[in-house]
């Protein structure tokens, strides 16, 4: 009974074997049809990459794919860094006003999207900025703050406010001892929020549609102006590309994960070794000493 | 002395004037053509900076895309030195609510005709000045002062088709009369039939069916038009727009009404496959250029315009799009095999019979837009699904919890 939860019986294998199958097929019969050479999705006419070719001198789809990119960019690491000062402020603030502002910061996220959208563009017009790069930008900006706040605050409340204060003993400025002490522990925090700000901000569709601008078009919006004729296979090319890339980005942070891992655990090894020896040297002088 | 001077200036200037209009002024284009510019000043604007911000569909203009296509927008910025700002749309809609809400400096638009019908009305366009786009009288007879645009002053055509059925030849009867709407409610063909998931065009296909017009606003009209768009909803595989284009050509329906150039394109995928055209009567589409009200570059727009209209750069748009150009000089300059295709260039008896949309009341809008939801959301033929599958759900759910209660009952026995 026990055992059975380390082996994976064939049930188990099955499983799991489906799991995997239903969250990648679709992706699989993508890649597989990036390269076909009919511009159909359903009947293969041979081996091409003529369409992987095509993608890099398609103007309009390389151009969305640069405004997403760099929309992607500069909104997230605004974001981050005006939700890293928000939960700063927030976990410094009294109990029931920190809960209370949470809150509204949340709201953003549980709004339904389109909500945030139409109402973002109805407040664009009213001011009269007209729509492309910094209304894209500044509603990116608006979805992606909660998300780094999410991801700061409970690193805050892991940091050991004593560790700052001990750093103020010894000497530090207050931005000194913020710089040295804080930010390196909710530094894990940050990265999160922040790629989590950038995925998010790569994946909107919705809120781009509405604050988007005739100088500011992002990829989703190309690939949905495309359905009216027919989604060219262009952008099979380029899911396959994104694809292989977040993969590979996925697989290189993980290999990297085990490897310290890896050198951590034997580098801890080590040190009990060595702690464990002088030990013994130490018990050894201690008794000869006694000797003497 | 200076008698002679002035004969020798006087005929340097003779000699320079034979040169200049012995050669014509051409610009010969990246892409090897060239372009006669010896009656229109395109460069006029080229030094002062201008963004034309032109907003059209998706995949609907020839733009570089590697195979040597010609590059409108790119030729038009080397040509005139005025740059393109290119951005897409999905549905008239679409266009309509950004233009609506504001806040957006587009300065060309390609909305179809109904669109242009209602962006008139309110108010939305500018007056076009014609004398900017003298290619204007390349364009066909009949597509000048169109019924959206009685007195032609708000736009220009660039492309047009109308709707037909497509059809699969080894799914469909050859005895079976394709060249009427009745074979999309023919019950052999339940389950074969693709339909269109845009309710202008639904109703369309039940209104001429009826023998009523598609424009038509009569309540009683539209209220039998849905009642035939129901019984039909029981034979229809599946109401799709650009899906038609895998659907048909992996063989997976038999029957789908779509657009004619489209459905070119999809026979040259897949041969099984033709195209017939209902003769009942059917819509005949055009979509044209047209210059928002507010816009700061009218001028550039114009010469926009006009360079569209060139008969070299209107033959490459139609020939990458696949849709009827109504620019005439550019329909001369196609193959007599082109021109011999009846499919994109229906006969003019065809094109006699067909209707193009104009702008529907609001009530009309709204009654239609509601029948349609009705339409779709109706349960179709099996009632029985949502609440069998819940109760499995539930059932299953509940098996499980039973029997994980029951093992823990006996591991602690």
């Amino acid at each position: 009974m026990n055992t059975s939860g380390t082996r994976f019986s064939p049930l188990r294998r099955l499983y799991l074997v489906a799991i995997f199958a239903f969250l990648y097929i679709p992706i699989l019969v993508l890649i597989v049809n990036s390269f076909n050479a009919s511009k159909s999705r359903t009947v293969w006419t041979g081996f091409t990459l003529d369409w992987y070719r095509r993608l890099f001198s398609n103007e309009t789809i390389i151009t969305s794919l640069i405004n997403t990119l760099a929309v992607a960019l500069i909104a997230s690491v605004v974001a981050t860094i005006l939700g890293t000062m928000a939960a700063i402020g927030l976990h410094n603030m009294k109990r029931i006003t920190r809960s209370l502002v949470i809150n509204l910061t949340y709201m953003p996220i549980l709004n339904p999207e389109i909500i945030t959208g139409v109402s973002l563009m109805l407040l664009f017009v009213s001011l009269n900025i007209s729509f492309g790069y910094l209304t894209l930008i500044l509603s990116h900006i608006s979805f992606c703050v909660p998300y780094v706040i999410l991801n700061v605050l409970p690193k805050l409340r892991q940091t050991d406010r004593s560790l700052y204060e001990a750093a103020l003993d010894l000497g530090c400025t207050p931005m000194k001892a913020f710089t040295k002490v804080i930010i390196p522990e909710i530094m894990p925090g940050i990265l999160t929020g922040f790629l989590m700000s950038f995925t998010y901000s790569i994946d909107d569709f919705v809120i781009s549609y509405f604050t988007y601008g005739p100088t500011s078009q992002t990829l989703s919006i190309t690939i949905f102006s495309m359905t009216r004729r027919k989604v060219s296979p262009e952008v099979n090319a380029l899911s396959a590309i994104i694809f292989l890339v977040v993969l590979s980005v996925l697989l290189i942070m993980n290999l990297r994960e085990i490897n310290a891992e890896k050198k951590t655990r034997m580098a801890v090894s080590a040190a009990i070794r060595n702690e464990s020896k002088s030990h013994k040297h130490e018990h050894a002088a201690d008794s000869n000493g006694g000797g003497e | 002395m200076k008698a002679t001077r002035i004969f020798s200036a006087f005929f340097t200037v003779i000699m320079l004037l034979t040169l200049l209009t012995a050669a014509p002024p051409v610009f010969a284009l990246e892409s090897g053509w060239e372009i006669d510019y010896s009656d229109y000043d395109w460069t006029r604007l080229a030094g002062d900076n201008v963004t034309l911000n032109v907003y059209n569909w998706g995949e609907y203009m020839s733009l570089d895309g590697g195979d040597g296509e010609f590059d409108v927008n790119g030729e038009f910025e080397k040509l005139t030195g005025i740059k393109v700002n290119y951005t897409n749309f999905a549905s008239n809609e679409e266009l309509y609510a950004k233009l609506h809400s504001g806040g957006s400096t587009y300065d060309i638009l390609i909305p179809s005709d109904y669109m242009i019908g209602r962006l008139i009305d309110e108010g939305l366009l500018e007056k076009l000045d014609f004398d900017n786009i003298p290619n204007f009288g390349n364009v066909f007879d009949i597509y000048k002062s169109p019924e959206y645009d009685p007195a032609n002053e708000y736009s220009v055509p660039y492309l047009s088709g109308i709707i037909g059925i497509v059809y699969n030849t080894t799914l469909v009867d050859k005895d079976d009369d394709v060249e009427t709407w009745d074979i999309l409610w023919d019950e052999k063909y339940a389950n074969n039939i693709l339909m269109f998931s845009n309710s202008r065009d639904a109703f369309m296909i039940s209104c001429f069916r009826l023998g009523y017009s598609p424009n038509t606003t009569d309540e009683n009209e539209l209220r039998a038009a849905a009642e035939e768009l129901k019984k039909q909803k029981l034979l229809v595989q599946a109401y799709v727009m650009d899906e038609i284009y895998d659907k048909m050509g992996g063989g997976e329906a038999a029957l789908a009404p779509y657009y004619n150039g489209d459905a070119a394109a999809m026979i040259a995928d897949n041969p099984d496959l033709a195209f017939a055209i209902p003769r009942e009567g059917t819509n005949h589409f055009v979509d044209a250029f047209c210059i928002p009200k507010g816009s700061k570059n009218k001028e550039a727009a114009e010469i926009y315009i006009n360079f569209l209209c060139e008969t070299l750069v209107a033959l490459k748009n139609s020939q990458f799009v696949g849709y009827m150009t109504p620019v005439k000089t550019a329909y001369e300059a196609l193959t007599p095999e082109q021109q011999a295709n009846t499919m994109v260039y229906p006969s003019d008896e065809i094109l006699k019979n067909t209707v193009t949309y104009t702008t529907l009341s609001p009530a009309a809008k709204n009654l239609i837009d509601s029948l349609w939801t009705e339409i779709l959301s109706e349960v179709g033929a099996s009632p029985w699904m949502t609440p069998v599958v819940l109760i499995a759900a539930v059932g299953i759910s509940l098996w499980i919890n039973i029997r994980r209660y029951v093992k823990k009952k006996t591991a602690t026995n």
